[in-house]
């Protein structure tokens, strides 16, 4: 019994945190945020993996005659992926926007509004 | 300003650090064989025949689920397409063909139909192995977009008229909302799974609606990947400001 691969996650959650918090460039800081959020991958399949164990597919095994990895926490990382590929998707579209109105994508330079 | 920002960032990151790794002590051990959820999940999903069990998770168990996440994504293209519009200010260029490398066109040719029907078949297989709506959607969607690679962005633009893709998008949402309704008409509950027979263990009609929702689900990803792209495409290789008076 180990729990090696939990603080894994927490490493990799920081390590986005530092790159969102020391980020020159909005596209990167996007790139930042997906990283933070593969720590939740990781830390989900962590937390459903069982020794030995294989998928919870059953199209070329028979039931029973393997022990099984945690189906639900696979569906919650799949959950989170594609919220994660959208959330990307709509921050990149804001990123792109403001480029357009202030021409420039660093965030430190944003200071003013503008209408 | 700086210099204190970095000092900020690492107490919080330091105080974060200490709570994550307090946490994960705490957790049960990697690895470890008690899944009460995974189990049962395992358990309902055989008892419905459905061969992939996450697939099972999905929708059926948490059909539910699945329907906010639907919506997110929906949600999410729906505010793409508001923010990437034309603007006033902006116009719309016709891209000049580019020159295409021989080889690249020639593999991107050849990949194209491979890749689309790799798409289908993750959708259509979606209960049995795994795979499923959402991954074959984004494949199916990509493949479409080797033809930009391949040919140039006027041949992408003619396969896909973004119109039918926006309708579709709209369809695969009420259709996979219809599914969930007509359980309700059957008597039983929203998106419960007993409207179908639950069929032979491991072939492509089993698991009652869970092939009929992950083909929804697998529509919509396609058109709101094709849709999401095109706009950033436009963006990049179609819009572009007007002389004279653009941004500084």
């Amino acid at each position: 019994m180990h729990v090696l691969p939990y603080p894994v996650a927490a490493y990799i959650f920081l390590t986005g945190c530092y790159g969102l918090a020391t980020s020159r460039n909005l596209i990167h800081a996007v790139g930042c945020l997906a990283v933070c959020q593969s720590a939740t991958y990781v830390l989900l399949l962590a937390v459903g993996y069982r020794d030995g164990g294989t998928a919870p597919v059953f199209s070329d095994m028979k039931p029973g005659s393997r022990p099984l990895v945690d189906p639900v926490v696979q569906a919650l990382t799949l959950t989170d992926v594609v919220v994660g590929a959208t959330v990307t998707a709509l921050l990149l579209a804001l990123v792109l926007q403001i480029a357009k109105r202030h021409g420039t994508v660093d965030p430190d330079e944003l200071r003013e509004l503008r209408g | 300003m700086n210099r204190l920002r970095l000092w900020l960032l690492a107490v919080g990151g330091a105080g974060l650090a200490a709570l994550l790794v307090a946490a994960c002590l705490d957790l049960p051990g990697f690895g470890g064989s008690r899944h009460p959820y995974g189990d049962r999940a395992v358990r309902a999903a055989l008892s419905r025949h459905t061969a992939n069990t996450i697939a099972s998770v999905n929708f059926d168990q948490r059909a539910y689920d699945t329907l906010g996440e639907m919506s997110i994504l929906f949600a999410a293209v729906l505010g793409c397409v508001v923010l990437l519009r034309e603007a006033r200010d902006e116009h719309r260029a016709r891209p000049e063909p580019a020159d295409v490398a021989r080889p690249v066109r020639r593999y991107a040719l050849l990949v194209l139909p491979v890749a689309l029907v790799t798409g289908l078949y993750v959708i259509a297989h979606g209960q049995l192995s795994p795979g499923g709506g959402f991954q074959g959607g984004v494949v199916a969607a990509t493949a479409l977009h080797l033809l930009y690679l391949g040919a140039d962005y006027h041949a992408l633009e003619r396969v896909r008229p973004l119109g039918v893709y926006e309708t579709t998008d709209a369809l695969a949402v009420s259709s996979y909302l219809v599914l969930g309704a007509a359980g309700i008409l059957a008597g039983t509950a929203f998106l419960a799974n007993t409207l179908l027979p639950y069929g032979t263990f491991n072939t492509l009609s089993s698991g009652g609606t869970v092939p009929l929702l992950n083909a929804a689900i697998g529509m919509e990803v396609a058109s709101a990947v094709v849709v999401l792209l095109a706009h950033f495409l436009d963006q990049a290789v179609e819009i572009e400001e007007e002389h004279g008076r653009g941004t500084p």
